[in-house]
């Protein structure tokens, strides 16, 4: 039971909290080697892909850098594709569609998810019933084949592949916040919150989505492993980027036909950036998770 | 049994749900279904025929009418690249996707136990470190890639795999018709010879798409394990002089059930998924890779029949799960 004389110790703990808080978890987070490992291999990929928009060793797009089907080699790191591409610069440009299409559609799913769970959560009832009903249907669908559905729905292109990852990323962000708020807002100083007339909108952005977020953020880092390699797979079907796109997984899907034939470094230059860029994000997400919530130790999807 | 009744009630609105979401995306949506048949060149007149033949110049209540009273008569849509109703299509091609998705979910299982198993027993030391990398690298692993992997290794270079092409050698007949599983007909038969070509097509794609399921798994039964091993009765157990085996097999690994079930059932899903990129990769006559062709048909009845099927038999094999939940854990049962 809420004991009232001790409302004002505990928001004035709350207050004074965060920012010790906030110190100490970055300096754990600087001494956990996971999330430092995948800090650096989500840093290479982005400085990477930013660096080509300033300097590439061959336009990504250029034809005949070099002879064609070329194996690695000093001029060509990763070798020449079919048409003579250079395969390193169209690597890390390529770094820079799947980056930049992974955190548009996790920004999606978030500014979606996050106020359908806290709603639910907070409000209840009927319409919490039904939101999270909504959300638990979405669920029932296995992730590739809903995002292709919708991909095939909103016309094959790179941006409805990312809408289309976005939306499938929404159920779990509303999931996560729907639990927070249910345990949140039992809490003695919402009740507080509510004797002192404070609106439910002020409640739910003031104490509610401060208190309920470390999970959301871990969800962000595990949730652009999952959307960089959903989308790369809604490429490689046809579903997402097209060619001539340097695109990761365009690149895997143009590579296809030479791997029985031995031009191996078409298919696994590309394939290696892919799995790379979401260990990264994996182990910078578990990390993350343990420096800020090791109650939270669940699995990843 | 009046649990049961109440579980597959609880079913039927999400049911409902999944089916009137997959109308919502395909007809609600902006995009012109007519118009993305027909090809973006199409004349006007073209799309608008196409139109009334789909149904689509009807009020968007009775196509949903239609949509849905043709669901239940196993109407799945119509495949315009192969000239017949997509369920005919799946019918053919339903059982290779069975077989390798239930092979994947073996091997995923008789792995993933096991490691998940040796992590928690032997939390924070080698063996559990080792664990938990395969199961990160497995999750990190897209299907694609790996599938590509595989087959330029085994195939290509180590001649280890048969060519990646169907569920049998060309030169081998198929297994009388029991089941449609390859593996177990040429078993129920004694078909020797079918059993060890259709063994050697499927357990590379198999493998290949059990990764995710096994990482899941492994992690999954680690931290099951982990939550038994730390209560009262194993410490009686292996105080009372138990083998340190029994009390695993007899004890932790009863109790850990419950939750190990239940993610194996959530990973089947997921599986069918996985196997559209699979069976692409490896030219596996199932379900999945009639769904990509149809895309670079740019037909696109199947996938959305597809994504419908998969969302059913997910819900169905969680409902066996949720029932199941009673006869392993008693808590349940009484609950």
């Amino acid at each position: 039971m809420p004991k009232t004389s001790t409302v004002a110790i505990h928001t004035q703990a709350l207050r004074a909290k965060p920012e010790h808080k906030a110190v100490s978890a970055f300096s754990l987070l600087l001494r956990n080697p996971s999330a430092m490992v995948g800090a650096a291999v989500i840093l290479f990929w982005t400085l990477g892909g930013i660096a080509t928009l300033l300097w590439s060793p061959y336009p990504p797009n250029m034809t005949g850098a070099g002879p064609l089907l070329q194996p690695p080699s000093l001029e060509h790191l990763f070798g020449t594709d079919n048409f003579g591409r250079d395969i390193f610069s169209r690597v890390l440009a390529g770094a820079r569609v799947s980056l930049w299409t992974g955190l548009l559609a996790v920004a999606l799913s978030l500014v979606i998810g996050v106020p359908i769970g806290a709603i639910a959560g907070y409000f209840r009832g009927s319409v919490g019933m039904v939101l999270m009903r909504l959300m638990d249907m979405l669920l029932a669908f296995p992730s590739l084949l809903l995002a292709m559905t919708l991909a095939v729905a909103l016309g094959p292109g790179l941006s409805s592949a990312m809408i289309a990852v976005g939306i499938v990323g929404i159920p779990e962000f509303a999931r996560i916040m729907y639990g927070q708020t249910v345990s949140l807002r039992e809490k003695d100083y919402v009740e507080a919150s509510h004797a002192i007339g404070l609106k439910d909108g002020a409640i739910l952005f003031r104490h509610i989505l401060p208190n309920g977020i470390v999970p959301i953020i871990v969800r962000c880092a595990l949730g652009m492993g999952y959307a960089i390699l959903t989308a790369a797979a809604l490429s490689f079907i046809g579903l997402g980027a097209q060619p001539p796109l340097a695109e990761w997984g365009v690149m895997i899907s143009d590579g296809r036909g030479y791997i029985i034939s031995g031009e191996w470094w078409m298919t696994f230059f590309p394939g290696f950036a892919i799995a790379t860029s979401i260990l990264g994000f994996n182990l910078f997400g578990d990390g993350l998770r343990d420096v800020l919530d090791p109650r939270l130790r669940t699995s990843a999807r | 049994m009046q649990t049961a009744v109440r579980r597959i009630l609880a079913m039927i609105p999400t049911l409902l749900g999944v089916i009137v979401s997959i109308f919502v995306i395909t007809r609600v949506l902006p995009g012109d279904p007519a118009r993305t048949l027909a090809g973006e060149n199409a004349a006007d007149s073209v799309v608008e025929k196409l139109r009334v033949q789909m149904g689509l110049d009807q009020s968007i209540w009775q196509q949903f009418f239609d949509y849905f009273t043709g669901l239940f008569r196993g109407d799945l849509g119509f495949a315009w690249h192969t000239g017949r109703p997509v369920a005919e299509d799946f019918a053919a091609r339903f059982p290779a996707t069975v077989e390798l998705a239930l092979m994947a979910l073996f091997i995923g299982i008789i792995i993933g136990i096991p490691l998940g198993i040796l992590g928690a027993t032997q939390r924070g030391r080698v063996a559990d470190h080792a664990t938990r990398i395969i199961s990160l690298l497995g999750a990190s692993m897209p299907l694609f890639w790996l599938g590509l992997l595989v087959i330029s290794i085994f195939y290509g270079t180590l001649g280890w795999e048969p060519a990646p092409v169907g569920r049998i050698d060309d030169a081998i007949n198929p297994p009388t018709h029991i089941t449609g599983l390859y593996l177990l007909d040429s078993l129920l038969t004694g078909d020797t010879i079918a059993f060890k070509s259709a063994f050697s097509h499927l357990i590379w794609p198999a493998m290949v798409l059990s990764v995710g399921a096994l990482a899941i798994i492994s992690r999954m039964t680690r931290s099951a394990m982990l939550e038994v091993l730390g209560q009262d009765y194993i410490r009686t157990a292996q105080a009372k002089g138990m083998s340190q085996t029994r009390v695993i097999g007899a004890h932790a690994l009863k109790n850990a059930s419950p939750s190990i079930v239940t993610v194996v059932g959530l990973e089947l899903g997921q599986l069918l998924g996985g196997a559209v990129i699979t069976e692409t990769i490896f030219n596996w006559p199932g379900i999945g890779g009639y769904v990509v062709e149809s895309i670079e048909a740019t037909d696109y009845a199947p996938v959305q029949a597809m994504t419908l099927v998969a969302a059913v038999i997910f819900l169905f094999v969680n409902l066996i799960v949720d029932l199941s939940q009673g006869i392993l854990d008693p808590k349940v049962r009484n609950a």
